[in-house]
């Protein structure tokens, strides 16, 4: 579905001086190779300025490449903007396509229109959006009188009219209240799984990850640091876990072989443990904890996926701090 | 049928202006102001001369009514693109990059003014006047020329606007600049173009190719002579020379983008 070969894409930056200007370049993209196939769903995150967006320009056909090759569903997006418009559709959370004074319905008309869909085609695809994100009233309301969450339905809906086999969208969950993310997660999911529709995210929520994308892909300086399932790339990279313990009553934290105690607080009531998943299970480690103390609480805390991508880049600094 | 789209594009923006009768209205009657000053200035002028270049007061305001109405055409399309600076800069011009639709087309409809349709209105009013106050020879070809002028004329002010407008790809803020040019040379074309000095006039006549808008067709029209010497069929050949503005500015276009999509911002 996707091909990227070696991508690059540089930007000339002005930088003045008093009356002087100069230009520097700067990679936003440096050299990213990977692929996506048919039916994948894909998370791409990386700090802001980490080359994302860029991408993702470059991928539509909005901007064009400095060097190196792509191909999305079959066709060039710098050379074939037009023929790659009416194959994917493309969602940017914090640009609208839809008609501002316009009630939404009429937006989806005329982009049925610029699409030419079949009415019949049209009007399935557009129940079946209204049904799954609980759009029925908002169809008559002008756009610019909708939250930014129904609004975002609104666009989703809107790229999807056209059936693409390719939907890629930019921070599609920024802004949007806990409820609103989760409906959209939800129906995300859903037209990956039951359309076969591909899924290119960007997004600083990784729970849109953890939800979404059984693949991941860091990028950071324009480079991909790390490509695949997420658990794989969690367990690799911090194979750490961490319990965290609530006593009954203040104490010192339980001592067991192999495990440290990071810090306490609450003057000794709460202490966090970290252990190795591959040397002793939660399991095993609990049992231990609660022969020594009198435990209140007691919860298993994963990675956060942050973490995990700060050490992803950690790695990398130091890989070529050796080379 | 791509076609088809564009009508339904405009009808959308119409409706959503109609959101906001009471702005509409008043936008309305100030664009039909708007045109008329440039009618006092013409007629203030002409309460103290006679002849202006060898034209009298209703040969001027033919000019001005042409250049008016071509201008006002023009204006209604390709008006919109001194919006471009802010598509740029909020990224919507990415959102038109995304559709299977040509990025000039989908601006040119993006913000249709009917109250621009009030500039049209005044220049068409004096255009009637001055036909039947003119002394015209009249047949079917000249009344072919007539139609025909203010479409061509339009062709050429939107060509010109285009091109203008491009600059803002490279100077996001070159909208100054823009205006200076296509203002500029509509106030510049509702004139016989003898009156200004020669080198204004052969910019104005063949770079800018504003003298086919209005003067040229209109001595045509007349019957006159051209002061500056050209042979008389050149009145005739507005809508040529709008056909030629038009694929220059398509290429330009074609050329602006194409260096908006290499660099970005």
């Amino acid at each position: 579905m996707i091909e990227v070969r070696e991508l690059r894409r540089e930007f000339k930056v002005a930088t003045s001086k008093g009356l002087r200007r100069n230009y520097k370049t700067v990679t936003a993209v440096d050299g990213v190779t990977f692929d996506v196939k048919a039916g994948e769903a894909v998370g791409y995150v990386g700090p802001n300025g980490a080359g994302k967006s860029t991408t993702i320009k470059m991928l539509t056909g909005i901007l064009v490449p400095t060097s190196g090759h792509i191909q999305v569903s079959g066709v060039d997006p710098a050379k074939q903007r037009r023929d790659l418009a009416k194959r994917i559709g493309v969602v940017f959370g914090q640009r609208s396509q839809l008609w501002w004074d316009l009630p939404l319905k009429d937006s989806f008309d005329l982009l049925k229109s610029i699409y030419r869909v079949s009415t019949q085609d049209y009007q399935a695809r557009l129940d079946e959006c209204v049904e799954l994100l609980g759009m029925q009233e908002l169809l008559i309301t002008p756009v610019r009188q909708l939250s930014l969450g129904q609004r975002m339905r609104g666009e989703i809906t809107a790229a999807l009219l056209h059936a693409p086999e390719l939907l890629v969208l930019d921070e599609p969950t920024i802004g949007l209240d806990l409820e609103s993310k989760e409906r959209l997660r939800e129906f995300l999911a859903d037209i990956n799984t039951r359309r076969g529709t591909t899924l290119l995210l960007t997004t600083h929520d990784l729970d849109d990850i953890e939800r979404l994308c059984p693949r991941l892909m860091v990028i950071d300086h324009g480079r991909v640091l790390a490509d695949g399932p997420l658990a794989e790339l969690r367990a690799e990279v911090t194979p750490d876990r961490e319990l965290v313990i609530d006593l009954r009553e203040p104490g010192p934290a339980p001592d067991v072989p192999g495990v440290t105690a990071v810090r306490s607080e609450a003057n000794g009531l709460r202490h966090h443990l970290t252990f190795r998943r591959a040397e002793i299970t939660a399991a095993q480690l609990i049992t231990q904890v609660v022969r020594q103390v009198e435990v209140h609480d007691l919860a298993v805390v994963e990675p956060e996926i942050d973490d995990v991508i700060r050490k992803l880049y950690q790695r990398q600094v130091d890989q070529e701090a050796h080379r | 049928m791509a076609d088809v789209i564009y009508p339904k594009l405009i009808a959308a923006k119409l409706r959503s202006q109609m959101v906001y009768r009471a702005s509409f209205a008043v936008d309305f009657v100030s664009q039909v102001m708007a045109q008329s000053y440039e009618l006092i200035v013409i007629l203030v002028l002409f309460s103290q001369i006679n002849a202006l270049g060898g034209f009298t007061k209703n040969e001027v305001l033919l000019m001005y009514a042409f250049a008016g109405a071509a201008f006002g055409v023009a204006d209604l399309f390709a008006g919109q693109l001194d919006n471009l600076p802010t598509y740029i800069r909020t990224g919507t011009f990415d959102v038109l990059l995304m559709r299977p639709l040509g990025t000039l087309p989908q601006i040119m409809v993006s913000d249709i003014r009917l109250r621009r349709v009030g500039r049209i209105t005044g220049a068409l009013a004096v255009m009637a006047y001055a036909l039947s106050h003119v002394a015209i020879d009249w047949t079917p070809a000249k009344i072919v020329l007539t139609i025909l002028t203010p479409m061509a004329g339009a062709v050429i002010y939107s060509a010109v606007w285009v091109v203008a407008c491009s600059i803002c790809f490279w100077i996001v803020e070159g909208r100054e600049f823009a205006n200076a040019v296509t203002y500029g040379s509509n106030a510049f074309t509702s004139y016989p173009i003898n009156v200004y000095s020669a080198p204004l006039r052969w910019v104005m006549a063949f770079i800018v190719p504003g003298a086919f808008v209005a003067y040229y067709p209109s001595l045509a029209l007349l019957g006159k002579e051209d002061p500056l010497g050209l042979p008389g069929w050149v009145g005739w050949t507005s809508p040529l020379v709008a056909a030629l503005a038009a694929t220059v500015a398509g290429l330009v276009w074609r050329f602006a983008v194409r260096h908006y999509r290499g660099t970005g911002s």
